[in-house]
């Protein structure tokens, strides 16, 4: 289980624009680091992150290991129907994390 | 890939403007604005993931005793823990000694919660620390009077003034006389640990003073004190006193 | 291990000239070049314009380890006009790419923020697709301080 910090409101109008803020932590691996004995650290970085509201995937990042340790992703979407949206982050060594929100939209 | 460390001070860096009176400044002046940004929004500080952590763990009942740290300071830990970090270190009796927030924190899970220690500076404990060092968070540092403490506040003094390392400087070379001048590219801090433990960009990660202190020592070419060392300790007493009445600001974010 | 003859080394002679190279180091040949083809790689055979992309990030940066940046790109987020994607890429660090998105009309506002890792100080580029199949860019110089101190 990561740990997460999400920023979100629960309510909105319909049609107003929500900004959803992210943070999750994960040390973000680069695979280029070596250890105090001079071995590679194996890369190992979270590499995808997704937002689906409802059923409807409305936004999604491809991550590489220039993003910082411990990542910060913020965006917005549109307020349309009350309902749930799922944040998934998925990275290396079969890392998942998901985390729902749920949204009344007046 | 090796770095050169750069002794040479290079003119005077522009320090943050001087209101009269108190001329102590924190490290969080020292910083750009976008790492500052990072600190004062606490959906943005990466060191409040740790505080989150350690509200978790401050439920989580322990050891034989089978309690957790809300079972026996009951009215919560905003409640009963504000104010604590900001008079540590403290004195312990029965080992006659000061000690930091997580020896303490320790220290109740051996004899309370009948619980083995947890490892210095391991997440759990840095969580634990975080999540009491915060409900101090706008309160002044308050150095306990203890006189049991004189000697120990001493010694941090004698530790802070004296030369070690291959590069012969000691904390007060580059903290008091050198502080707002340049290292480098970056401005030396004057060094008060207003908060602690901080989420510094250089370890991507969340650390304790101690960590801080030992990483100065091994920059400086010395061999750093373990973690818990009775002169770390002492360090952190006279650096307590020494920035008392700055606010605290845990968790903090720096460079 | 020696190219000389033995009986060279037993006089101490210095061993001039390497018989063989050493390994590249991992810094790309051309680092100006490779960052075009990375923002060729995402624009594909469209042109790309300077323009209605915003990359916000700090000239000086305290730490390259974390560094806030903000893209937003000059959009009504309509069906009929949206940002489609918005790709970040660097100069000089190990590897080109540092991340992209895949934005949707019903993000509502073309706007994105991250902190990414800068190995040194140097050129940072947001590019943006957009809904009508026009490239748009930013490039941004950024200075980076390292830390004086080695920890370990």
């Amino acid at each position: 289980m990561a740990r997460t910090l999400i920023t979100a409101p629960r309510t909105a109008r319909r049609g107003e624009v929500i900004e959803i803020r992210t943070l999750i932590a994960h040390a973000m691996e680069t695979g280029l680091r070596v250890d105090a004995e001079g071995r590679k650290l194996p890369r190992d970085i979270i590499h995808r992150f997704t937002c689906r509201y409802g059923d409807e995937l409305v936004f999604s990042a491809e991550l590489f290991a220039a993003v910082a340790a411990n990542p910060y992703i913020a965006f917005s979407t549109v307020a349309t129907a009350s309902g749930t949206l799922s944040l998934t982050w998925e990275g290396d060594n079969g890392f998942a994390h998901t985390e729902t929100l749920a949204l009344t939209v007046t | 890939m090796k770095r050169l460390v750069w002794v040479v001070l290079v003119g005077a860096g522009a320090a943050a403007a001087q209101p009269s009176g108190d001329p102590r400044r924190s490290g969080f002046d020292f910083m750009g604005a976008a790492t500052q940004a990072m600190q004062a929004d606490d959906m943005q500080n990466p060191g409040m993931l740790w505080v989150a952590e350690g509200a978790a763990l401050w439920q989580r009942k322990e050891g034989r005793s089978d309690r957790s740290c809300a079972d026996c300071h009951e009215a919560g830990a905003a409640p009963a823990m504000r104010g604590v970090a900001a008079r540590y270190p403290a004195f312990d009796a029965p080992s006659r000694q000061p000690v930091n927030l997580q020896q303490r924190i320790n220290l109740c899970r051996e004899r309370r919660q009948h619980a083995a220690a947890l490892p210095l500076e391991s997440r759990e404990l840095l969580s634990l620390e975080s999540h009491v060092a915060h409900q101090s968070r706008g309160l002044s540092i308050t150095p306990s009077t203890d006189e049991r403490l004189r000697p120990f506040r001493a010694l941090g003094q004698a530790l802070y003034e004296q030369r070690i390392g291959q590069l012969h400087l000691s904390c007060r070379q580059c903290h008091d006389d050198h502080a707002g001048q340049r290292l480098g590219g970056s401005t030396l801090p004057q060094a008060h640990p207003t908060g602690y433990p901080v989420y510094r960009l250089e370890w991507q990660g969340l650390g304790s003073l101690q960590r801080r202190l030992r990483g100065c020592m091994t920059g400086v070419r010395a061999e750093p004190f373990p973690y818990g060392a009775q002169e770390l300790v002492a360090l952190e007493l006279y650096l307590a006193a020494r920035a008392g009445g700055m606010r605290i600001e845990t968790p903090a974010v720096r460079p | 291990m020696s190219v000389l003859p033995v009986s060279l080394e037993r006089r101490h002679v210095l061993v001039i000239g390497a018989a063989w190279a050493l390994p590249a180091a991992a810094q790309p040949a051309d680092p100006v070049h490779d960052l075009e083809a990375a923002v060729r790689g995402f624009a594909g055979s469209a042109p790309v314009r300077q323009g209605r992309v915003t990359l916000d990030i700090a000239p000086l940066v305290d730490n390259g380890n974390t560094v806030p940046v903000s893209v937003t790109v000059d959009s009504p987020m309509t069906e009929q006009d949206h940002v489609q994607a918005i790709a970040v890429f660097n100069e000089r660090n190990p590897q080109r790419d540092v991340a992209s998105f895949v934005l949707t009309p019903r993000c509502g506002r073309a706007r994105v923020d991250t902190r990414i890792r800068l190995a040194t100080s140097q050129k940072l580029v947001a590019v943006a697709r957009l809904s009508d199949g026009s490239v748009w860019s930013h490039t941004v110089d950024v200075v980076v301080t390292l830390a004086a101190c080695i920890e370990s």
